[in-house]
């Protein structure tokens, strides 16, 4: 088994989610590639090569790759796949957007957003909002995979010593400009990587009383998550969405405010070890799978909440 | 000015109106478990049981009919396709989609599930026939969540993509789009034809009107056998099973914030 493993990153460092993949990989076979595609992103390369586990850093480093548009992302992917039999991204959406793509290209199919490796060919997924769970067995002759990164450990980041191989990059396909990236300015700790998460939904009214959540997580060290309604609504930016449509993460705890619990928010946080749930409505779902519920006012549970910490 | 300058600018601009109005739009749909009932897992595991269970219009696919009907009423667009690979029963949400403003529909019959590497050669071969500058998709079916076909299908067109859009717009014959990324919101633009993946805040889909559920049964309704496409759509994977995934084990419920807090310190050690 020999498996490539695009990397996301910064070019500086490492996205988070690539570590979960490497241990995806790991759980595969031994022999890893890790492909850093980007446009000055050797010091990201220098990182990967730290990497417990990785046998080489392949670096596609070209004016190309800026923006990381998937018709080109694909296309180097697809003159590199050939060497593997399996081929792993994280399920982000850098990786489900070039992915697929490269993977058609191909003939193969994709195994989506797997949460278990079961074998070499044989997989467990998430359906249905996560609820219910597909062991899938693939009988392409490339696996091209998704992870769901809350399913698997991070890899150690350094104790590696894989040496780093420049790789051709492609032409520019000339179907696709990159114009910009705006994001949210935060300071705070990523959603995908903190160990303590707060969200509010549609219960906290406005953007404003979104400071109440702020201020308890910056005594706690979180991030501050949402609700697809409070996203929907405007008071705050669509990177903090969590659910189905956003992002699925498993902190070490997580405390949902003024959230009812829908199925496709419970599918972006039910695997985080410990759940609080702060609602005025003691009906609302969110309570059958907290560990701690708190029928309460949210307005003035969290600062009171604040206060205690 | 000179005349003639200004002739050749108001030709070349009805030459480029005629070039916009005459667009057409191809939408994938597809008939999914609705997003409000939990899904309930076979008792053999073979799968998800739906007898009797609510089906709908995936809501990303609503997303995608919203938007190719607003390009149209904005002019841009003349003709809006709606397409569904599935079994008999996808004609529902074809009407659907005809009911909330689709001009026709396209129904490929089979009665198997097909993995998005077939939907995408399905659709791929729909496209060579009826040539639409713009595919639009939703970004993932709610109930396989493979998040693929349409990265798929302009692989295979040799199309651009611009998946999980919240925004569209054509500009000059090129479609603009903002994306919602992990990080926040990517813009790129893109050649047309294009293969467009809708975002549930691309827009608040409309609902059928009475009077347009009773029209869309009288609009044009295609039905293929896939088997007449010819293709090669044989799944990849086979499902071994399917299971329920592991359950929360009950909490409790506190009385006060103090309680938490010290429940949260001393029991549960996450703070
Ligand atoms: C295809 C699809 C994908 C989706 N993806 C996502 C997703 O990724 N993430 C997501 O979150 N949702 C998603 N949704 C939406 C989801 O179905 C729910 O609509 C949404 O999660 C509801 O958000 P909410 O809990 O904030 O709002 P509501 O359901 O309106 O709940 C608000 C809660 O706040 C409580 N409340 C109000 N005031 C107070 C107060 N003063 N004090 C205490 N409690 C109070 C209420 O009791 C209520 O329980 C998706 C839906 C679809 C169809
Ligand atoms: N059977 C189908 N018929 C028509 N369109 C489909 C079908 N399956 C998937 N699609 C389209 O592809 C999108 C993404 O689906 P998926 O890749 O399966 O998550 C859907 O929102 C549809 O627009």
């Amino acid at each position: 088994m020999s498996i490539l493993v695009i990397a996301e990153h910064d070019n500086a460092s490492l996205v988070g989610a690539t570590l979960n993949t490497v241990t995806a990989a790991q759980q595969i076979g031994d022999d890893i590639d890790l492909l850093i595609a980007g446009n000055g992103c050797d010091a990201a390369a220098q990182a990967a090569a730290q990497v417990a586990g990785v046998n080489r850093v392949l670096i596609a480093d070209h004016t190309n790759l800026e923006g990381l548009l998937a018709e080109n992302v694909a296309n180097l992917v697809v003159s590199l796949a050939g060497n593997y039999s399996h081929v792993l991204t994280a399920a982000t959406t850098f990786g489900k957007n070039f992915m697929p793509r490269a993977a058609a290209l191909l003939d193969m199919s994709q195994i989506s957003e797997i949460s278990e490796v079961i074998s070499t060919d044989t997989f467990v997924r998430p359906v249905y909002a996560g609820n219910a769970m597909a062991k899938v067995q693939s009988s392409d002759s490339i696996k091209f995979i998704t992870i769901r990164t809350t399913k698997f450990e991070a890899a150690a980041e350094t104790g590696g010593s894989a040496t780093v191989e420049a790789v051709d990059a492609v032409t520019d396909s000339g179907l696709s400009r990159f114009i910009g990236l705006s994001s949210s300015e935060s300071e705070r700790v990523e959603l995908t990587s903190a160990s303590i998460v707060i969200s509010g939904g549609r219960g906290m009214q406005n953007g404003e009383n979104f400071h109440m959540l702020d201020s308890v997580a910056d005594k706690l060290g979180a991030a501050v998550g949402a609700s697809r309604a409070a996203v929907d609504a405007g008071f705050v930016p669509n990177d903090y969405q969590v659910g189905q449509t956003g992002k699925v993460i498993a902190p070490d705890l997580y405390i949902a405010v003024g959230i009812s619990g829908a199925i496709q928010h419970l599918a972006g946080m039910k695997d985080s070890k410990t759940i609080v749930a702060i609602n005025k409505d003691s009906e609302a779902p969110i309570f059958q799978v907290a560990d701690y519920g708190l029928v309460a006012d949210l307005f003035e549970a969290v600062p009171e909440l604040e206060k205690a910490l | 000015m000179p005349a003639f300058i200004s002739v050749s600018k108001s030709q070349r601009y009805l030459l480029y109106l005629s070039e916009i109005m005459s667009m057409k739009v191809l939408v994938g749909v597809k008939r999914v478990l609705d997003p409000q009932v939990k899904a309930r897992v076979k008792a053999d595991k073979s799968g998800i049981d739906l007898t009797n269970a609510k089906m709908t219009m995936n809501p990303f696919c609503e997303n995608a009919v919203e938007e190719a009907i607003r390009l149209r009423e904005a002019g841009s667009v003349e003709e809006v396709v709606a397409i569904s690979i599935g079994a008999a029963k996808s004609e529902e949400t074809l009407r659907n989609a005809l009911a909330l403003g689709a001009d026709r529909a396209i129904l490929v019959l089979t009665e198997e599930v097909l993995e998005p590497l077939a939907i995408a050669k399905v659709l791929k071969a729909i496209v060579e026939k009826e040539n639409p500058d713009l595919v639009l998709v939703g970004k993932q079916a709610i109930d396989d969540e493979c998040n693929q076909t349409g990265q798929m299908l302009s692989a295979l067109l040799g199309w651009p993509q611009a998946t999980f859009a919240s925004k569209l717009e054509l500009i000059n014959g090129r479609a603009q789009v903002t994306r919602e990324v992990d990080s926040g919101l990517e813009t790129i633009n893109v050649n047309m034809p294009a293969v467009i993946s809708a975002d549930l805040r691309l827009n608040e889909p409309r609902y059928a009107s009475l009077p347009n559920v009773m029209k869309a049964k009288r609009k044009p309704l295609d039905k293929i056998d896939l088997i007449d496409l010819g293709l090669d759509t044989a799944n990849r994977m086979t499902t071994l099973e399917v299971m329920e995934p592991p359950a929360r084990a009950a909490g409790v419920m506190v009385a006060s914030v103090a309680e938490l807090v010290e429940k949260l310190r001393n029991e549960a050690q996450v703070i």
